[in-house]
């Protein structure tokens, strides 16, 4: 193998796995430290600058992170790190304003229209306002947020937390324009606006139109987005006793518990594929279970049962998955007879699908086969060069945090586009190292590994949560509770780096480093050098360091697997080959180098 | 300053044969000097007690005074342990080994431990063939008292202080294998490719395992000058053969081309297998040991790898005719017989 280039940041940014695994590259540790020391106000700051919305995403995040998190691969379960974050919001001092580099002094005379408002058109606002570019912002809502609002329940994501987040970015002095349906793009493009950048979601519910009885029972029959947000908006406010939610996402999720506090008693999800492939968050899942919601899986549903006009119920198949050689999955029938569920209304949960029947097709904006607009890669930009497209809009359904790093990008590329520069000639991250050595034993970050198990996050009492609707069912960690879980984080920025020309080979690295990363070895290919490892080194995508020749003809490899960076090796290294530093690394945003 | 070890381990690492965990074999965090040559053949023991599947609660460490001697405190956190005074490892060795033969012993000694102060007892240790892997962590000084340096001490290496050594050096392997011990071997604590396998057919050796592991003192010996450095002990090493110890109840896996490998068997059937390069020695034999050894030094070369085995070795109770039984599992019906026995045994002399 080549020696590993550590000048490139990309190598330590892959180490850090959460920050890695973040849609928008959070500085996770950093935060997490900063908790551990009870400096809210800057924890917050790091995440409001990566991914602008840290009390919404600290409560709602599809955290992506968690499971790359290294902790869990040392033991079950990884750090708690978007509850963590909540932790830095609320516990943030109330008067947190928008810091002075974020207010432009003065307009660059360039305007942009952003057409919905939720989270990706809102991060391409915060992006870009600092640099002087005036923005219109156009929703058929009264308020900004997008799904966030009329999707996301009050009992996970409470509008009081929305609103403040939303607020600080339109206080930054995004035009709004509510309330208003943009029904052609034509009459927006002939406004002349410099850019525009398409966040409208993907707002349509699939439906199940073919099934018998779908027309005659489409009274009780709902699609579950559109309900969701009827019942935000105070057009529904009950439901009969007995609901069936058809789908297996967190849509599916949302629906059932929402009707549960609307006076569903019978509420039951039933999915068409086994348990263990449903799309929905196993954290969502088990927070519906636990809210007396039976999950039947491996029921495809067949029929709706109307009587007299009147939905009365719905007829099921019940399937196993079989796979074939290339694991393909196909459901296929028991043969058992069919199951009827009664029930007073359906909620449909079955997928969400682009929609932009108000995008003319002669406007030069092409679309492919799956009704998504063609975009440049990594620019966002469409076939009409200055219109840009992001969050669910651009690749169908996804989840805020990959809409926030939609907006970011999208907002290089507006930025470069209205400055005459390349779109491929992106600015770079923003990466410094510090030297966390303070004596022969002492660092500068808690290298010693705490043995607590993941913190529970208390809740309401469910009697009292099921009864309102705008109750938060999560308490969050207290102070204490957010400390004990932040010192879980085991600084997977503080990195290993190696001075091959100050080693002797002397193997205490070898021997003191209690996970078997390291070892001096003869060279050969990645694949061959997995076998010789002292511990196994299956993780593929976890990277090899690999070092220049040592004087016995012979290399360090480090597996960065499940490196604690406790430190040892460097405190066991005669010579300071090891040294510990901490990584910082920035997403560049739009208007950096 | 670090004292407590993470309890985290890496989680595909498997357990042994007899259910342990690496981590079962380890011991405190060691406070040796960063880089100390003892700190590797700590972990070679750790590593070769583990593969061997040796049950931990079986070992007995025994040790003197020094560095070396503080060693034990950083492996085997689950074996029995004495830490003796300086230069008397072997005598508690023997009198532990003599009331409970069923253990296996493991001693940790320095140069200074064992060639100034404990050389009376050393010797006599090996002259009995006593059945314990002795161990002596080379680093020609006194490390714990800031690197005096000791009877290993080549003549005309400096150390730390600048004055070269002006007395003649002890060769402890040369001495062991003349005074009667059955495995003699010389390894360096840089090399566990050569030093675990030797460690691992020294704990499978019945009589006494004399190792002595060339360790360097990175504090007060790894000067240009002196010839117990990492720099000059690898540019000066030569090894008498390389070999592969195949323990007993171990599936031999390997083919092993005829006339360039020599079996050798020990008493519990493990089997050491030697590949022959030029020249080789034979290591049954203890006069061309002894050459061997005598000749590379002649050439300013440091021979390493088994030097000497005696398979047919006869180990302490066997030379005595002691009982089979551990002395401390015989009751008092065992040991007293009575007056019956006692009229018989006097009936023979008369
Ligand atoms: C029930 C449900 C629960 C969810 N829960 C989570 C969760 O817990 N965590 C998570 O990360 N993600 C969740 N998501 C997904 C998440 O809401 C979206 O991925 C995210 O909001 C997409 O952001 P966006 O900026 O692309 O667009 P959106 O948030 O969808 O905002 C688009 C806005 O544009 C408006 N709009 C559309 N067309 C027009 C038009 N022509 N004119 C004017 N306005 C228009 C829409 O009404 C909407 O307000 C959930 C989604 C649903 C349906
Ligand atoms: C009876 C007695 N005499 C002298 C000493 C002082 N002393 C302590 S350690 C030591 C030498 C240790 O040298 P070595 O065995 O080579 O161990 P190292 O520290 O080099 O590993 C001496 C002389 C002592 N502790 N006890
Ligand atoms: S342990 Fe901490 S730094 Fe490492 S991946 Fe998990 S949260 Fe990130
Ligand atoms: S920091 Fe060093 S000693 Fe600790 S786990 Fe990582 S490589 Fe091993
Ligand atoms: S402890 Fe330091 S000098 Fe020794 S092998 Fe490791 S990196 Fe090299
Ligand atoms: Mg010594």
């Amino acid at each position: 193998m080549k020696p590993t280039d550590i000048s490139n940041p990309e190598y330590f940014h892959k180490v850090i796995d959460c920050q890695f695994a973040c849609p928008a590259h959070t500085p996770v540790p950093e935060y997490i430290r900063l908790i551990s020391e009870k400096r809210y106000d800057e924890a917050y700051m790091i995440n409001w600058v990566s991914n602008v919305f840290p009390g919404i995403l600290g409560r709602v995040c599809d955290r992506p992170c968690e499971p790359a998190c290294r902790r869990g691969r040392v033991e079950k379960d990884p750090v708690a790190i978007c509850r963590l974050k909540r932790v830095a919001a609320d516990n943030c001092s109330p008067d947190f304003t928008i810091p002075a580099a974020y207010v432009p002094n003065t307009k660059n005379g360039k305007k942009i229209a952003l057409i919905g408002g939720g989270p990706a058109s809102l991060t391409v606002a915060r992006d870009l306002i600092p640099l002087g570019y005036e923005v219109d912002l156009y929703d058929d809502q009264a308020k900004g947020g997008g799904f966030m609002r009329s999707q996301v329940p009050s009992f996970r994501l409470p509008e009081k937390v929305l609103d403040k987040e939303v607020e600080l970015i339109l206080n930054m002095g995004v035009n709004t324009v509510f309330n208003t349906y943009v029904s052609s793009m034509k009459t927006i493009l002939e406004k002349k606006y410099d850019a525009v950048f398409v966040g409208t979601g993907a707002p349509r519910g699939r439906d199940l139109p073919d099934l018998p009885g779908r027309k005659e029972g489409d009274a009780g029959v709902h699609l579950g987005i559109d309900w969701l947000a009827s019942v935000v908006f105070g057009h529904v406010k009950s439901v009969g006793k007995r609901i069936l939610v058809i789908g297996g996402g967190n849509t599916a999720m949302d629906c059932c518990r929402t009707a549960r506090r609307l006076g569903g008693e019978d509420v039951r999800i039933l999915v068409r594929s086994p348990r263990e492939e449903m799309k929905a968050s196993p954290w969502e899942i088990e927070d519906a279970l636990h809210e007396d919601i039976p999950l039947y899986d491996n029921h495809v549903p067949k029929e709706f049962v109307v009587e007299q006009g009147k939905l009365v119920g719905m007829r099921f198949e019940k399937v196993t998955a079989e796979y074939d050689d290339q694991g393909k999955r196909k459901l296929v029938s028991t043969g058992e007879p069919l199951v009827f569920m009664a029930c007073d209304e359906v909620l449909l949960a079955v997928g969400q699908l682009n929609a932009f029947p108000w995008i003319e097709k002669d406007l030069g904006i092409e679309f492919d086969s799956w009704g998504l607009p063609i975009l440049g890669k990594g620019t966002f930009q469409s076939t009409l060069e200055h219109v840009f497209f992001g969050g669910d809009a651009a690749f169908g359904p996804k989840n805020i945090i990959t809409a926030v790093a939609h907006g970011h990008e999208a907002a290089i590329s507006i930025d470069l586009f209205l400055r005459g520069l390349p779109l491929n000639q992106r600015p770079t991250p923003s990466v410094t190292m510090a030297g966390q050595k303070m004596g022969i034993h002492d660092w500068l970050y808690d290298n010693q590994i705490s043995e607590e198990q993941r913190q529970v996050v208390p809740t309401v009492e469910k009697v009292k949560s099921l009864k309102d609707r705008l109750i938060e069912v999560e308490l969050g960690y207290d102070q204490e509770h957010g400390h004990t879980e932040a010192m879980r984080c085991l600084n997977c920025d503080v990195q290993t780096v190696f001075h091959v020309a100050e080693c002797i080979e002397c193997d205490a690295c070898v021997d003191a480093c209690p996970e078997r990363c390291i070892n001096f070895i003869e060279n050969g290919s990645e694949e061959e050098i997995r076998t010789r490892l002292l511990a196994p080194a299956p993780e593929l995508n976890q990277g090899l360091y690999v070092s220049d020749v040592l004087p016995t003809g012979k290399v360090m490899v480090k597996d960065e697997n499940v490196c604690l960076h406790c430190g040892i090796c460097a405190e066991r290294c005669p010579t300071s080959a090891w040294e510990m530093q901490k990584f910082f690394y920035r997403s560049p945003q739009a208007g950096q180098k | 300053m670090t004292f407590f070890r993470p309890g985290f381990r890496h989680p595909d690492l498997p357990p042994n044969e007899a259910g342990y965990e690496l981590r079962d074999y380890e011991g405190g965090i060691s406070t040796l000097c960063a880089g100390c040559g003892h700190d590797s053949v700590n972990a070679a023991i750790i590593r070769a007690c583990f593969e061997l599947a040796i049950e931990p609660h079986k070992v007995v460490k025994l040790s003197g005074i020094g560095c070396s001697s503080k060693s034990p405190a950083y492996f085997l956190g689950k074996s029995h342990g004495f830490n003796s005074v300086h230069g008397r490892m072997p005598s508690i060795a023997t009198g532990a080994n003599m009331a409970n033969r069923d253990l296996i012993y493991l001693g940790v000694s320095g140069d200074g431990d064992t060639a100034s102060i404990g050389m009376g007892q050393f010797a006599h240790a090996v002259r009995r063939n006593l059945n314990m892997v002795y161990i002596v962590m080379n680093n020609g000084c006194y490390g714990l008292t800031k690197g005096q340096y000791s009877a290993t001490a080549d003549k005309g290496s400096i150390g730390k202080k600048g004055e070269p050594n002006q007395l003649e050096s002890i060769d402890l392997c040369e001495i062991a294998i003349q005074l009667g011990a059955g495995f003699v071997g010389r390894s360096f604590s840089g090399d566990k490719q050569q030093l675990v396998p030797m460690l691992k057919a020294a704990l499978s050796y019945e009589g006494m395992s004399f190792v002595d592991v060339i360790s360097p003192c990175v504090t007060f010996n790894n000067t240009p000058g002196s010839t117990k450095s990492y720099h000059w002990v690898r540019e000066h090493r030569e090894a008498t053969n390389t070999f592969d110890f195949v323990p007993f109840r171990q599936e031999i896996t390997t083919e092993y081309a005829e006339g360039k490998t020599e079996a050798v068997t020990l008493h519990d059937e493990s089997v050491i297998y030697l590949h022959k390069g030029d020249g080789n020695l034979q290591i049954t034999d203890r006069r061309q040991a002894m050459d061997a050894l005598e000749e590379h030094k002649r050439k300013g070369l440091i021979l390493t790898g088994i030097l000497y085995v005696d398979p047919e070795g006869e180990d302490t109770h066997v030379i005595l005719h002691t009982t089979k039984r551990a002395l401390n599992a015989l009751g008092e019906k065992d040991l007293c017989p009575g007056n019956d026995a006692l009229a018989d045994i006097n009936d023979r002399f008369r």
